[in-house]
């Protein structure tokens, strides 16, 4: 069974008369790696704030192994911490600034020598080449990756990113986000990490805290996240979804309209009434073109877009007021439709959602 | 455009003999002393004279005590304002510019009827009290320039990140201050030092009628009973005021490499 290292309990902020975070609880295991993942404004980086102690809760706990650390200074908390701004000190080399934390933590000069080079060497910037740059000297991503050196160097029990890799461009993106994640791995630290970006998210995570307008939305695994969202929002929020406006036909036989067409449903919301409106949704990845496997759900409609993505290829079909969006893998050997065509698709009946408004 | 090209030219050269004009005609005048033609002779005067290098030394001493009296009340003020609470920048704006406002008259007549004799903190009664009377006086005088040298380099460093940064690797306020903000923006504050220093070496007002002999105080008894040793003196001064003028422009070609994050 996994280990509780933090709860968070009824924690609330308000600034003035804006609740930025509603009651969040939440807890986190020993070495797990955390996203908390919204838009701007729903309160994710606040939580992190608090946890780190720049910010104080209106009200609520915060945990560290039974702990509670809300009275606590960031100086006493014994926390790492990665801003989206590098916040290198500029007066510092990298050397200087890895070993701030260990001087500040009274280690004796040999020691940080040898704490230093081992977190450089860890971050793929080695001492006898980087050590003496100054901040201004080098790209943004290997300024996050001294960033990522000095949080860590100190060994603390924590380690909070808060947007680490929004400053950079995409490709370096990519990389890093991959590295901090075998460096988590390694080194099995607990880890919060703050993004507004789903697939940085999904990628990267062992569990994900989808948050909007300072509530909690859901709380999973990626896969829980993407494939069974629980409220409309962290399904729309998370990946792409088709949204399909129907009617039920017969609640007892979990029939419903959809432009003219009927489908039937593996099961409808209780108390569903004929003629009630419904919303439908699916991923466009659930949605095949023609009906290859046996699914249940069967609609026709006519090609309205095709955008070639490379190994993807998106299709959006018009079924008459709703458009469906799928996606298919590129076959070289098959052509994809043309505008205008009559086609098929088809979905498993379980792979429909019915969120609630 | 070219004829707007001409008139700039035109007007920076009026503005030049302005300001330089009633320079040279000084610098000649001070060079006059012998009939016969150019020399240094006033210079010699001002420089062997055993009044000048006193009270030279004592206004650079009270000048470098101002300094770090400033420093210890601006730098720590300008960063809780621009960390904690913003909102008063209009306010503490507004009160460090108020020593251009009073007059250096109204202060010192101020000071000596709070700290004179007569009062609870008797500061005029030694010449210890009264030294360091005009180093607050000259803490209070360069304030506005002080004050705005430190905001300006505050301003080139994102403060809050770098404090928090430094906060959460174990630093406590001061050791923030030390060891993160103060070097970062320490061209800053020698500007506002340098500017500082010119302010308070060539001051006269606050420094005669707390009577105490410093290098303004010199200045006018010269000028009071000399000819051309105080153009002599006038020129010297000048030269000091640029020479902490070119220290600013010099230190300021370094301020990229620590501002930039």
């Amino acid at each position: 069974m996994a280990e509780e290292f933090l709860r968070i309990e009824n924690l609330v902020k308000t600034f003035g008369t804006n609740t930025v975070v509603k009651g969040a609880n939440l807890s986190f295991n020993r070495g797990e790696f955390i996203s908390l993942l919204g838009p701007s404004g729903c309160g994710k980086t606040t939580i992190l704030r608090m946890v780190a102690g720049f910010e104080r809760p209106s009200s609520g706990n915060i945990l560290v192994e039974g702990k509670d650390i809300t009275p606590l200074q960031p100086n006493q908390r014994k926390v790492g911490m990665v801003f989206q701004a590098y916040a290198l000190f500029p007066n510092m080399n990298v050397e200087d600034n890895v070993a701030f934390g260990l001087k500040i933590a009274g280690m004796p000069a040999d020691q940080r020598r040898v704490r230093v080079e081992e977190m450089l060497n860890l971050i793929g910037l080695p001492a006898a080449t980087f050590g003496k740059r100054f901040p201004f000297e080098m790209s943004g991503g290997q300024q996050q990756r001294v960033a990522l050196a000095r949080a860590l160097a100190p060994k603390p029990r924590m380690l909070l990113l808060d947007e680490p890799l929004s400053a950079l461009d995409a490709k370096i993106r990519v990389s890093l986000r991959q590295e901090i994640r075998s460096i988590q791995r390694e080194l099995g630290i607990t880890t919060i990490f703050v993004t507004h970006d789903q697939e940085e998210a999904l990628s990267i995570s062992d569990r994900i805290v989808v948050m909007s307008a300072g509530n909690v939305e859901q709380f999973g695994t990626p896969f829980e996240i993407y494939n069974r969202p629980a409220t409309r929002f962290v399904a729309t929020f998370v990946g792409t979804l088709n949204t399909l406006t129907a009617r039920v036909l017969d609640a007892a036989a979990h029939t419903v309209d959809v432009d003219g067409q009927v489908l039937r449903l593996a099961s409808l919301p209780a108390g569903a009434a004929a003629n009630a409106p419904l919303s439908l949704t699916m991923r466009p990845e659930a949605v095949a073109l023609g009906k290859p496997n046996g699914q249940d759900v069967v609609l026709s409609g006519k090609i309205k877009e095709v955008h070639f993505l490379g190994s993807v290829i998106r299709l959006k079909v018009d079924l008459g007021q709703n458009t469906l969006s799928l996606d298919t893998f590129n076959d070289t050997h098959t052509p994809p439709p043309a505008l205008d065509e009559q086609v098929q698709v088809s979905l498993n009946s379980s792979d429909i959602l019915i969120l609630p408004n | 455009m070219k004829n707007g090209k001409l008139w700039a030219w035109v007007m920076f050269a009026v503005g030049a003999v302005y300001f330089i004009g009633p320079l040279l005609a000084t610098l000649q005048f001070s060079l006059s002393i012998r009939r016969d033609g150019y020399s240094l002779d006033a210079y010699r005067n001002v420089f062997i004279s055993p009044d000048f290098q006193q009270s030279f030394v004592h206004s650079l001493l009270i000048g470098v005590a101002a300094i770090v009296v400033g420093l210890l009340i601006v730098v720590p003020a300008a960063y809780f304002v621009r960390l904690r609470a913003p909102q008063l920048r209009p306010l503490i704006e507004f009160v460090t510019l108020l020593p251009l406002i009073i007059p250096p008259i109204i202060l010192v007549f101020g000071y000596i009827r709070l700290y004179s004799s007569s009062s609870i903190l008797p500061l005029t009664n030694s010449s210890v009290g009264t030294e360091v009377l005009l180093i607050l006086a000259y803490v209070a005088l360069a304030l506005p320039y002080m004050y705005r040298a430190v905001d300006t380099g505050l301003r080139t460093i994102d403060v809050q990140t770098l404090t928090e940064a430094a906060n959460i690797l174990g630093a406590n306020t001061l050791t923030i201050l030390l060891q993160v903000i103060f070097p970062n923006i320490l061209v800053a504050v020698l500007s506002g030092a340098f500017l500082t220093l010119a302010i308070v070496v060539g001051e006269f007002t606050i420094a005669s009628l707390l009577n105490v002999p410093v290098f303004g105080v010199y200045m006018q008894n010269v000028g009071a009973n000399r000819a051309f040793e105080p153009a002599a003196l006038a020129v010297i001064s000048f030269v000091i005021t640029w020479a902490a003028m070119g220290m600013i422009q010099l230190l300021a070609r370094f301020a990229p490499k620590t501002a930039r994050s």
